[in-house]
This record gives structure tokens, sequence and C-alpha cells, in this order.
């Protein structure tokens, strides 16, 4: 895999969310009220609403566009909503965090 | 013919001796209540919550109007009764109504007692024993400043918490070395003392007052060792002593309360009395659960049973002061031939003690815990031999015979005449017996038919597991719509209990309102952080990633992820150079879309999130500030052209709707608030369908509101006609804060009015002027900290983070 650095920690509010922007598309960065980290494709299953722009309650962001609500974890909806968002491997390494390219050039594929 | 029955005074005793009269002989006689008080019976219990702010008074209304037309019963309020004829049987009453009697309850109850103290008549001292005093006290709160309260005793703590929720500084002067020492050990009465200091109320014990004093009303209190203490009330709360005055000058026994045998009849065969007023075997009584008793001897007596007598029993002590658990009962003294276990656990402020004789528990101390507080007082009610379980007997319930940690299993395994509600004596048979029998389903209906937790309520977690147990999923606890999933409580709640309990962040509302999630979700989150803005506007620090997309980044998000934006035009006026810096704007940007609103305003569409900042610094350069577009608070103030230019203006209307708006922007609401200021009642800026209206006539400005034109349509209510621009923003602002501190999140204006009723805002905002004074000087407190422009503070670099990716990552020439 190929992990790319994209910033660190801090820059991220913790309840909060950042965006990567790949040759795929923007990619949300969440940070959890206990510091967990998560990266999904920042593109609601609904009607593609950018959710790094969500609430993020648990580990889960509601959509800003129609409350839709996406697990961190799975990129499934919760609740009775149906869909599911690619997720994307995370590391942390003390303060610095990275995302796994390999899995955006193999989407691509 | 039926029996004459007059009741003199009408507080919880002789309403509950009622309500069993009515069931055992109905009819059977004419009933004729005399009440001091000009109301209705209530829960004097629950007095304590009324001060906190936690209740209203007409959630602890006991017996409405209603009750005493449908039973048939004649209440004189505000009759007191002042003579007793004893020959003649009739009383008499200070309005001169003679009412002839051939049975009569004497009820009188209490009267606090005054310490004789030089100063104890000057204006500002109170008692603590009706809703008058509570009202006073509330009252004397507003002005925020230092109380004393005498006694720190159960009444006397509970007063200082209610001060203290109600903002005032307190301070308990107690004679006696440690809080509550009658039902208490020392080592409680000091964690209760630690507790009371950690909410900000100061305590001092051994304090002997000497004298209040001041200049024609009350000024500081003085105590014997020399200190003086300021004040501009004091609470005195040291006991309460029988009334049973009216009984003497009748030429009934009298001792230290009306002298009654075990069927609670006087001297005086057609003369009972009964509640804190009566004497039985010597005692007198003042928790309700004797007094409870006394009225279903009285009842039974009045019916006919002779038989029906009055047994003494211990009551358990509990303190409602929210936070505090506090339990107590029983004979706690040491002794030779006591026992004593103890637990203790300082870091959860966790202390319990059992008092032990001849293997019996004969008192018991629950102090940070009392769940098991029934079991015991089951076991020393039934004199249970504990030696088997001694080596755990104080961990409780849960931990005998191997019994799992859970708190169902516990009450499950209570036995059927185990006491669940110690104020009203009902066991845990009868309540599961009503549920099964009447099919009862929820707690107002267990409530109605059992009492149990009808009272103080402190049983109420108790009664529902009985529920869950006896009829599972059919019982349906939430008479109220929670706020989310996170929580069981409503709006209103959370709001109270944000407020009595000073709670000023929203990890602190959700620890210690139990939320059931970790940190809410996006439904409770947005309102909690409303509540505390509205609440707390100069402790509060705004929790922007509580707050919706559109109020975190000041702008409008639209469905495919860019943003609007819209620039204040105060009251929808504009000129030249600033429509030339709008079109400078549009061009530079690229901005794809212009519009203009209903509301009078410039919408900028399809603006890029990362070109925000810069679109907003070259519209600050221009002088335009946010138009809060975007905000659950005050948007607009649409006007017409009014005196200045239309033939038909009667005052100056756009220049109203700009004072308006220039006073109120920035302020948050629980949902949008759009205003308009029409010139004449020919109404050209439509503010009839508006939150708040306002139609200028030649004797004033008509003031409106509650309208909508949105998914309801509706037109406005009036509120009233000022005649002066100043009596308008004086009261537009004050209806304003009050939907504010009123409306749920997300309500708007119509539909809070809706459930508060016209009328009653009317009164507040119309009519109380002290109330609209209060209201209006709020919202001015709030404005210091909520007029700041959202959007030179981000050109200025705040948040910077929203407004630029975190990286750009995998293009050709950044690969790593």
């Amino acid at each position: 895999m190929n992990w790319v650095s994209i910033g660190s920690l801090s820059d991220i509010p913790r309840r909060g969310a950042r965006c990567v922007d790949t040759p795929e598309g923007k990619v949300a960065v969440f940070r959890t009220a206990d510091d967990q980290v998560y990266a999904i494709d920042d593109h609601c299953p609904h009607k593609g609403g950018p959710l790094s722009q969500g609430i993020v309650h648990g580990t889960a962001v509601t959509c800003p566009l129609h409350n839709w609500v996406i697990s961190l974890e799975t990129g499934k909806a919760l609740g009775a909503d149906e869909g599911a968002v690619r997720t994307i491997p995370v590391r942390v390494e003390g303060e610095r965090l990275f995302i796994a390219l390999e899995a955006l050039a193999s989407r691509a594929a | 013919m039926s029996e004459k029955l007059v009741i003199i005074g009408n507080g919880m005793a002789p309403g509950r001796m009622l309500e069993h009269l009515l069931e055992q002989a109905p009819g059977r006689y004419t009933v004729t209540i005399f009440n001091a008080e000009p109301r209705v019976n209530y829960d004097r219990i629950m007095l304590s919550p009324v001060l906190s702010g936690e209740k209203a008074y007409e959630e602890i209304i006991i017996h409405g109007d209603g009750w005493y037309i449908a039973n048939n019963i004649t209440l004189y309020k505000g009759h007191k009764i002042i003579a007793i004829d004893r020959t003649a049987k009739t009383v008499t009453s200070d309005h001169g109504v003679t009412e002839p009697y051939d049975k009569l309850v004497i009820a009188t109850g209490s009267v606090p007692f005054i310490i004789p103290v030089p100063g104890h008549d000057l204006p500002g001292v109170l008692t603590y024993r009706d809703l008058d005093d509570v009202q006073a006290m509330m009252l004397a709160a507003q002005s925020r400043a230092k109380a004393v309260v005498i006694g720190g005793g159960l009444l006397g703590l509970e007063a200082a918490a209610g001060l203290n929720a109600q903002g005032m500084d307190v301070t308990v002067l107690h004679v006696m070395p440690t809080l509550m020492e009658r039902q208490l050990d020392p080592a409680a009465g000091y964690l209760l003392q630690r507790a009371v200091e950690q909410r900000g109320i100061k305590v001092i014990t051994k304090a002997n007052t000497k004298a209040i004093t001041g200049n024609g009303k009350v000024g500081q209190v003085e105590l014997a060792d020399g200190t003086v203490i300021p004040a501009t009330l004091v609470v005195m709360a040291v006991g309460i002593r029988p009334n049973s005055a009216l009984a003497k000058e009748a030429g009934i026994a009298v001792n230290r309360g009306i002298v009654v045998d075990a069927g609670m009849r006087s001297n005086d065969p057609d003369i009972y009395a009964l509640g804190e007023c009566a004497e039985v075997n010597g005692q007198v009584y003042g928790l309700v659960a004797p007094l409870y008793e006394m009225a279903r001897v009285t009842a039974q007596q009045l019916a006919g049973n002779e038989k029906a007598a009055f047994v003494h029993m211990d009551t358990p002590t509990k303190l409602k002061v929210t936070g505090i658990d506090l339990f107590s009962l029983g004979d706690f003294a040491e002794g030779e031939d006591r026992q004593e276990i103890v637990l203790r656990d300082a870091a959860a402020g966790v202390y319990k003690r059992l008092v032990l004789k001849d293997d019996r528990i004969i008192g018991t101390v629950l102090y940070g815990e009392t769940a098991d507080g029934a079991w015991f007082n089951d076991l020393k009610k039934k004199q249970t031999d504990i030696s088997p379980m001694r080596d755990t007997l104080i961990f409780g319930q849960s931990y005998q015979g191997g019994a799992p940690l859970d708190p169902m299993a516990a009450v499950a395994a209570l036995p059927d005449d185990a006491e669940i509600c110690g104020c009203n004596g009902v066991c845990k048979g009868k309540i599961t017996g009503a549920i099964t029998a009447k099919g009862l389903t929820s707690l107002d209906d267990v409530r109605a038919h059992t009492k149990a937790s009808a009272s103080c309520g402190s049983c109420t977690g108790l009664v529902e597991k009985l529920m869950v147990l006896t009829i599972g999923d059919k019982y349906n606890p939430a008479a109220v719509q929670p706020m989310c999933g996170c929580t069981t409580l409503g709006h209103d709640e959370v709001r109270r209990l944000i407020m009595a309990k000073r709670l000023k962040t929203i990890p602190a509302v959700m620890q210690e309102l139990e939320w059931t999630t970790s940190c809410g979700c996006a439904k409770c989150r947005p309102a909690l952080n409303y509540y505390l803005v509205c609440d707390w506007p100069d402790d509060y620090a705004d929790d922007y990633q509580s707050r919706f997309i559109n109020e975190r980044v000041h702008a409008n998000i639209q469905k495919d992820g860019t943003y609007s934006v819209v620039p204040r035009m105060w009251g929808g006026v504009t000129n030249a150079t600033e429509l030339r810096a709008i079109a400078d704007v549009v061009d530079k940007f690229e901005i794809p879309m212009v519009k203009v609103t209903g509301g009078q305003r410039i919408d900028m569409l399809g603006i890029r999130k990362e070109d925000l900042p810069a679109v907003w610094a070259d519209l600050g350069q221009a002088g335009f500030v946010s138009g809060h577009a975007y905000a659950k608070g005050l948007r607009t103030v649409k006007t017409c052209v009014g005196s200045d230019w239309c033939r038909f203006g009667t005052q100056d209307s756009t220049g109203l709707g700009i004072r308006i708006e220039k006073f109120m922007w920035g302020s948050w609401t629980p949902a949008k608030v759009k205003m308009a200021v029409s010139g004449c009642p020919r109404n050209c800026a439509e503010a009839t369908c508006k939150d708040v209206g306002v139609i200028c006539v030649d004797s004033g400005y008509e003031i409106h509101f509650a309208g909508a034109a949105g998914l309801d349509i509706k037109g406005t209510e009036v509120l009233g006609l000022v005649r002066t621009e100043d009596e308008a923003l004086e009261h537009i602002v004050a209806l304003t804060q009050m939907y504010r501190e009123q409306g749920r999140y997300l309500e708007r204006i119509y539909k809070w009015a809706k459930r508060i009723g016209i009328p009653e805002i009317k009164r507040q905002i119309m009519d109380d002027d002290a109330k609209r004074k209060a209201y209006f000087d709020r919202f001015v407190f709030s404005q210091k900290f909520a007029q700041v422009d959202p959007w030179s503070e981000r050109v200025s670099g705040k948040d910077k983070h929203e407004f630029r990716p975190m990286a750009s990552v995998g293009f050709a020439q950044a690969a790593e």
C-alpha cells in the first residue's frame, strides 16, 4: 500500500473534518471527540452532499444536505437509509496522518 | 339529607382525606372548605423544585378547580376562619361568611418559627412555607443579590439551593455543628456540607444569629461572634410549630398541637384535627407520610368506621435538592448495645451507615447512593434478622444471594409488601396489582390510581421499573417527546435543568442529564448549543462543531456543495457604492447567479467555499457585514418607503426598520426570525405574515407577531398598539427575548405562541412593565457578546481550516 502523508492530527478540529484533494475527487478526513481518525469519500451516497461539512457525533457524520447519517467506520448509511460510501485506510503515526493512496488507485482502475 | 362537613384549611392532608372520604362514603356529606391561601390544593413538598425553577406552579397542583366542581365541594379561597362557635356549631371567616357544620375538621397546618432576634420583622425577612413565600423569594432573587438562610435543616437547605439556582449569592447559617443533625450523623453531615458548598453556597455552622439590621429593610445579619454578613433577603427556616391558636380560642384541648385521640378526634366529638396542627399520642408530625396516614384514619372515622386508628411510624427523610442523594431513617445514635456497619467511598462521595441492634436494623443513613433505602427500610420494618447476610449487607440488595447487579432484578426480588412510595405508604403489591387489574400503561395512570410517586416523586424510578416488570413493552414512559434519541428528556425539561443546575457546557449537560450517547447527535447538539448561547451569553464558549454548516461558515450551503452569500442591507436600503461593490465581486469571482430575495436583499449564489473569505474581504471593503441569511437568528427587517416618500405613509417605517435591524442583528434565536415594518395599513412590506411585524398608523405603531408564510400560512396576531418608536422597539425586543428564552430549538414564533397562548404573551409584554423591562435588559446584555461581524472575523483569519483543503495528494507533481 502506498501511504501518503496528509498532515497532522491537529490540523483537524475535534468532532470535525478536513478535505484532501485527490485525482479521484475529495476525501473527507474526520477526527472524533476521542481522536480517532477516519477517511471516506466526501460524497454522500444519497445525493452527493459534502459529508466533510456535516456534524460529527460518535463515529458517525450527519450529511448537511438531507440528514443521512453515515458510519465513519463502515461508510454505510445508518438507520432506515440504505447506501454506502467508500472508506479509505488511515494510519496515525504520532501526530502524522497518512491515507492509503493505492486504495484510490485501485478504485480508479 | 346529607350532613354538613366543614374543613378549615386546604393543604395536602385534608385534600387526601377528602379523596378517601369521597371513595368510602360518597354523598354522605356536603363539603365546604375554607382556605386562607387564595388557591387550590397543591403539593407543598414540591415547592423546592418550583423555587429552583425545575417545576412550574401549574405542575404541582393536586386538585384543580374542576375537581371541586366535579365533586360538588364549595371552596372559599382566601377566607381565613376567625372563630368557631361550638354551641351554635358554626364557623365564621374574616370576610364574614358563616357556615354551619355537623362535623368539623381542623387542618390549619403549621406556622414557621421566627427567631425573635432584633430586626426579625424588617421587610426582606421571609419564611419558607407556601407559594407566596416562594414567589416573594423568586422576586427577590431577580436582583441577583445576597441572601442569608437561617437554618441548615431540610427546609433551609432546599431554600438555599433554590435561591442559588435563581442566581443569588447564598449563605446558610446553622446553629449546630453539622447540617441536618436530626437526620444525619456528623459524617454524612460533613459530606452534605461539602456538596452544598461545591454549589457555591456558603455554610457557617455554630452560627448564633444576634440581629438583623438595616435601614428600613434588611441590610445585613449579625452573628454573636461579631461576624457581619451583608444580605438583602433573609429566609428563616428554623422549624415549624402547629397552628392551633384558633382551636385554643374555641376551647378545644391544645398542648403542642390540637390534642386528638388515635381516631383523630379532639375533646369535642364533632371536631377532628389532622395534619401538622394535630398532636397524636404526644407527637406532632411534619413529614407527609404520617400526615397522609392521619388523612386515611380521619376519612374512615367520618365514613363511620370508629375502629380506624393512627399508629406511629418512622418515616425516611430525603432531601429534594437535585444532585444530592440523601436518605435517613430511624435511630442512628451510637450506644453500647448497638453495632454499626459503615461503607465509605471518598472518590464517589458515597457514605452508608447501618445501625444494628440484636442483628436487626434500627437506623440507616445513606449519602450519595440511596437506591437501597427502600430495601433497608423494609428490613427494618419487618425486623428481619440480618446475621446471614451481614458481610455483604451494606453493599445492598443486589449483592445478596449472588443475585446479579441488575437494578431490574433487585426490584423484581422485592417482596409484595415492600414499601415503594414512602410519602403515600404504597407497597409493591398494590402497585403491580393496580397495573394488572386496571390495565394501566402510563406513569400518570399509576399515580392517579395508587398515589405511588405522586408526592415528592423520588420513587418514580422504582415505580417505572415495576411497570416494566409488570407489563413489559406496553409501558410507554415518554409522556413528553424527547429531544432526540440521546435522552428521554424533552426540550423544556432540558432548558429548565440547564438553568436550574447551572450547566454551562455541552459535556456538562450530557453528563448531568445522563445522555445515552457519548457526544450527542446532529439533532441535540445544535439545540444544546443554542440553549447555552442564549442562557449564558457571557460564560458560554460557542461550540462551532455543534453548529449546522451554514452557521459554522456563515453562508448557505447549496445542493452542489457551493455556497450563497447575502450581505446585510439595513431595512432593504442600498446605494450605488454598495451595488458597484457587489457587481465587482460578482465579476471577480465569476459568481454564476445573482438574485433579489424575498427579504429585500441581494443573494450571490454558486460561490466555492475556498473563495468565501476573499469574497467577504471585498464586500467588507464596501462596508458590508454578514446578512445572517443562514442563521437561526434575526434575518431581515423588510420595510416600505414610509412617510419620507409615500403619500400614504404615516410614520418613518424605513427608519424604524433600520433601527430595529441595527439593534437586533447578530442575535441567535430558536428558529429564523423575519420582520417587517409597513408605513400604513396598506401594508406594502407585508408585515402581517412575518414573525414580528409593525403596521404604522397615525396614532402610533401596531405591533404584530406570530405570522407565517412558509410551510404554514398564517396571518399575524396583534400584540398591541404603542405610541412611540422607542416603545415599539422595547416591546419588539422584549417579545423576541421571551421567545428566545422559551422557544424550543427550531420552533418558529407562531408555533411557540400557539403553545404558550397569545393572552399570556400579551400579559407579559404589554401589561407587565417590569417583566418587559427585564426581558429587554437581558436581550441588551446578550447583544454585547453577539454583535460581532462573523465575516470580518474570518477575513482576519478565524477558522482558517474551514476554508482550505488539508492537503492535495496523488497528483503527478505532488506524489511523495
